[in-house]
């Protein structure tokens, strides 16, 4: 049953194949049986899985189902989850039990899905490996020596393993695709405002942008039907009518202008990941796209600025970790300086802290206009670059990361080293523009992404550009073994 | 000796009559218990984000149209970042580089009949902050974040006050517009309306400023004239014994008539500000302005212009009686139902019914006399049933509950005697015992007679116990008298 | 920009954040490092760029004054490290 997609799960409970309790006990099996090896879930949440999955059956014999009714879902514990333990893998929030649900989370609830439990993650979503986890780093299910991506690590690699069909994700420099291309599987960043922020715990509130992670095209887009779409809660969420992505696949890409940003293939690249794209994008001429040499001048500034401009949001996203109101509190403080020094000294990590540090540098006073203002500036630059480019083209390809998975600890010690593992992911946070990773070959036995960026709301044609090639291959079908 | 100037400025911080809060659902009822009114979102849980409140927006623009200022057509809210436990996210949201309103100006009436015209520098929209409650709970400090998230308009002004009564005249007037325009419901004792004095002193003609001293949280009028009497005072004796005043904040202590240095919340306060990227830029449009404009209420200065033009008000009735909404509403209800002479019922208003007010500390919203009851009493003056002198009577009774004018009157039997028959017995009956009186009277020069025909007034007044109508007495008296 | 250990420690101060002595070296290194990837920044020249604070050109939206929230004072205090009265504790604060 693990081995089908999203898309086939839903038509075979539909045709009664078998129900949504076998399915969700086969999933849960499955984690019992491999999460081991992995650690891609903080929190199994079985008992309220099987509920909600019997919940689901009643619903479809009562003919309420909807395509999703009844498919198992994890989500990345970012997502305030009602009752349940929302960690963002932090010590920070071990205790924190969130009181409500996220939009998204609420969305999928509706639309009939079964919560597996929570995914592991990079700790508040900061990094690229799922090292910073304070639950333990997550294992690439393709080499278990090495890093599935992040910060949704955990989902990526569940999802990679066939441990759920599905899983929720976020992203705010690369943290859905990156993950996704390093463990082979099919993920969506979508444009910002599209899908609510609301009940996400908030890294960089100006990037951060929830999507799904699934083994293909097709069932990104029934997921992204469902999650996305205006929410009154979020001031930043687009009031604009959500298209049915899954109605909009099909249609030929003749015709299609795909752009090759010049910058996204030069050094730094590793050569097997970039023979892989070549051959994605030899795979699309086939099916009647033209390609068209771009430019996007500003790729260079993209990590610096981005390294500005989240950690300044994130230092004051994370000031409410205080050990007031919920959370880790430090043992037996003796002042109030003390309780918030200490509280947040042992409650987050050290990538955290140095985020933070990094942040309120760049507001304080006297360096305000050299860093986050200049940043902003440059932000401005990096999105005209995407303006621009959408003049010629329709969308934009490349590779989503430098390289395949690299190994734990490689990177550990060297965040500059670690951020550039986002270098081609992080101009389109900056731009709001929506992003995709598909998987389109292996580099060294590991998963390789081709990155799709489109135009703002292009979604359906994002995903039915991701779809039709991935009709043409079977990249998507691999599985790991031992799994 | 050296000759000083003092110079002022104010800010002012007005709770907005909404009945939400200004980023969440929560209600914003003054006196709930404890944390019953903060929200997920008041209570900056993680993952929560704020929407704007309509009528916090409309409120601040009706202030910005009521000093004629400036409208910051586009305006950014921003975070003020530092930690205290009363501010559960860690930063304050408001707005500092785009208010919402920006240059504008008010006029102010000094002790000597002048106007005085002052500065206003911006007004901006904030959140409130909760409570801290020192009782002592096991050594520790409780805190109520009922009132975090309560919306705030912080109105600022230029330094153009010279004086402690100037300031207190100004923080009146912004009363009386906060009041007039119904933002808000300038509650000082339930800290709707807070007032924080800069003060600093300069030698006369020096150019200049001294450095100031800010001093918190006044929340009466007259506790602004007395805390900057104070503070002026401190600052001259600083500097003449040779020391230097220091930027600080200072408290004032109202039982002890002083100001005392304060701790700072964050000594460096380096607040860090930078645009909140949770909200989006507050777009304004002219047709809001116009809108509001149209629907501004009848405004102190125009009220007062109108009394003393449409009602021959002398210019200190006028000023006394606008002084507050509730104020010139009660006079204007009170002349429109007792269909009285204007300056009757200004004497009232401001002589009796103000004397009492002030001697139960009672606002005139909580007058037990209504103004239709006022009206009552006036009107019973008006056509001859009582007396001006019994009508003091009848109030007092009215004051304590004993009913409206007309059953006092009743019960008591204080009816004026109109009856000239009986007017006539009574008077015969003084001429008759008062023989003597009488004919001293007819041998006196004409000019002496005015004062003697009191006499006779009075005994008349002393038999009939104050109810003989006066103009009738005096009018029998002296044909008999006379003839 | 070079970030020495009292840097470190006055940032520290500022996010409200205990490190370990021993650690300051480390932090005030990779600090310097993060600081000098960012000052690739300052040889562009951005002037006469307006700043982009989001991605959307959106303007805020404004929700109706009506009160929607009910009181869910218990809930929200159920995992919270320290309640009495209702009321959260904090160490005593001085003003």
């Amino acid at each position: 049953m693990h081995t089908k997609t999203l898309a086939e799960l839903s038509a075979g409970l539909a045709a009664g194949e078998f129900t949504s309790v076998e399915l969700t006990e086969h999933f849960l099996a499955r984690i019992r049986q491999h999460d081991g090896r992995l650690n891609s879930f903080i929190t199994v949440t079985e008992e309220q899985a099987l509920a909600q999955a019997r919940e689901a059956d009643a619903r479809r014999a009562a003919a309420q189902a909807g395509p999703l009714t009844g498919i198992p879902i994890a989500h990345k514990d970012i997502f305030c989850t009602d009752g349940v333990r929302t960690s963002c893998a932090s010590k920070m929030l071990d205790p924190f039990i969130a009181p409500y649900d996220a939009t998204v989370v609420a969305r999928f609830l509706q639309a009939g899905m079964v919560m597996l439990g929570k995914t592991n993650m990079d700790e508040f979503a900061m990094g690229s490996s799922n090292e910073t986890s304070f639950y333990g780093p997550v294992k690439n299910p393709w080499d278990l020596a090495c890093v599935p991506g992040g910060s949704s690590g955990g989902s990526a690699a569940s999802v990679a393993a066939r441990l759920t069909p599905a899983a929720t994700g976020t992203d705010t420099g690369g943290s859905i695709r990156q993950p996704a291309a390093l463990c082979g599987i099919t993920g969506l960043k979508p444009t910002y405002g599209r899908v609510s922020r609301y009940g996400m715990i908030a890294f960089a509130s100006s990037l951060d942008q929830a999507g799904p992670m699934a083994a293909t095209a097709e069932d990104c887009a029934l997921l992204l039907g469902a999650m996305a779409g205006f929410d009154e809660r979020d001031s930043t969420c687009a009031e604009r009518e959500v298209p049915d992505y899954h109605a909009a696949l099909g249609g030929d890409l003749k015709g299609l202008r795909i752009g090759l940003p010049r910058e996204y293939f030069g050094e730094g690249l590793d050569s097997q990941v970039a023979a892989a794209v070549e051959t994605a994008i030899a795979e699309y001429k086939k099916l009647g796209a033209e390609v068209v040499a771009i430019s996007l001048p500003n790729t260079h500034l993209a990590v610096p600025t981005y390294y500005v401009v989240a950690p300044a949001e994130c230092s004051s996203n994370l000031s409410r970790m205080d050990g007031v109101r919920f959370g880790y509190r430090c043992e037996n403080p003796k002042d109030l300086e003390d309780l918030y020094k200490r509280s947040r000294g042992e409650g987050f990590g050290s990538e955290v802290k140095r985020r933070i540090m990094v942040g309120a540098y760049a507001l304080s006073s006297g360096y305000y206009d050299a860093y986050y203002l200049k940043a902003q500036k440059i932000r401005q630059l990096i999105s005209q670059d995407f303006t621009e480019a959408f003049k010629q083209v329709d969308v934009i390809m490349g590779p989503t990361a430098p390289s395949a998975a690299f190994r734990l600890g490689e990177k550990k010690d060297d965040p500059v080293a670690m951020y550039l593992a986002d270098i081609y992911t992080i101009a389109v946070n900056l731009a709001g523009l929506p992003g995709m990773s598909v998987p389109c070959g292996f580099a060294d036995g590991l998963p390789v992404g081709l990155q799709l960026i489109g135009n703002y709301f292009d979604e359906a044609r994002l995903l039915n550009v991701a779809h039709q090639y991935q009709l043409a291959t079977d990249w998507h079908r691999r599985l790991p073994e031992g799994f | 000796m050296m000759e000083w100037e003092t110079v002022i400025g104010c800010e002012i911080h007005t709770q907005l009559a909404t009945k939400s809060k200004i980023f969440s659902g929560a209600a914003t009822a003054y006196g709930a218990e404890p944390n019953t009114q903060a929200c997920a979102v008041d209570l900056g849980l993680p993952g929560v984000l704020p929407v704007l409140n309509k009528e916090a927006v409309r409120m601040a623009l009706m202030f910005g149209l009521a000093v004629n200022a400036e409208i910051g057509k586009r305006s950014v809210f921003a975070r003020k970042n530092y930690f205290y436990p009363d501010l559960p996210k860690g930063y304050q949201i408001s707005q500092f580089e785009l208010p919402i309103v920006g240059k504008g100006e008010l006029s102010i009436e000094l002790e000597d009949g002048q106007t005085k015209v002052v500065g206003i520098t911006r007004a901006h929209l904030e959140e409130d902050a909760g409570k801290s409650l020192h009782e002592d709970f096991h050594g520790m400090t409780g805190i109520d974040l009922n009132r975090a998230g309560t919306p705030l308009l912080e109105i600022v002004s230029d330094p153009d006050m010279r004086s402690g009564k100037e300031a207190s005249a100004y923080m009146r007037k912004i009363h009386a517009l906060v009041t007039y325009l119904g933002i808000c419901d300038g509650n000082l004792q339930e800290g709707s309306f807070r007032c924080d004095v800069n003060v600093s002193v300069r030698p006369k003609g020096q150019a200049e400023f001294g450095t100031r001293a800010e001093i918190k949280n006044l929340n009466s009028f007259r506790f602004v004239e007395k805390a900057v009497e104070y503070e002026v005072a401190r600052q001259i004796a600083i500097i003449e014994s040779g020391g230097k005043v220091i930027q600080e904040t200072r408290l004032f202590d109202a039982d002890k008539g002083e100001t005392r240095s304060m701790r700072s919340k964050e000594e460096a306060n380096d607040y860090r500000y930078f645009p909140d990227p949770d909200l989006l830029p507050v777009i304004v449009e002219d047709a809001l302005i116009e809108q509001l404009r149209q629907g501004l209420p009848e405004l102190p200065d125009a009220k007062k212009a109108r009394f003393i033009e449409a009602f021959g008000l002398p210019a200190y009735d006028a000023a006394f009686l606008t002084g507050s909404r509730a104020m010139a509403d009660y006079f204007e209800q009170v002349v429109e139902s007792a269909n009285c002479e204007a300056k009757m019922a200004a004497n009232w208003v401001m002589g009796e019914l103000s004397a009492a007010l002030n001697r139960a500390e009672l606002g005139i919203e909580q007058s037990p006399i209504g103004a239709s009851q006022l009206a009552g009493l006036i009107a019973r003056i008006a056509d001859n049933t009582i007396s001006g002198k019994i009508a003091k009577e009848v109030f007092e009774a009215m004051w304590s509950g004993e009913g409206d004018a007309d059953q006092v009157i009743e019960k008591k039997g204080l009816k004026q005697i109109t009856d000239s028959g009986a007017i006539e017995a009574i008077v015969d009956e003084v001429l008759a015992n008062n023989a003597q009186q009488v004919e001293n009277y007819r041998n006196a020069e004409p000019d002496k007679r005015g004062k003697m025909i009191g006499f006779f007034v009075g005994q008349i007044m002393k038999a009939s116990q104050g109810k003989a109508n006066p103009g009738q007495v005096n009018q029998l008296l002296k044909s008999k008298l006379d003839n | 920009m070079a970030l020495n250990k009292d840097d470190v420690q006055n940032i520290a101060h500022l996010a409200r954040l205990a490190i370990d002595e021993a650690d300051i070296p480390a932090y005030a290194q990779n600090l310097s490092n993060i600081l000098a990837l960012v000052e690739q920044m300052s040889a562009v020249d951005t002037s006469g760029v307006a700043p982009m604070a989001h991605p959307l050109e959106m303007a805020q939206r404004l929700r109706e004054d009506v009160v929607s929230e009910e009181n869910l004072r218990e809930h929200f205090q159920q995992h919270a490290p320290a309640v009495e009265n209702g009321l959260y504790l904090v160490p005593k604060v001085i003003e």
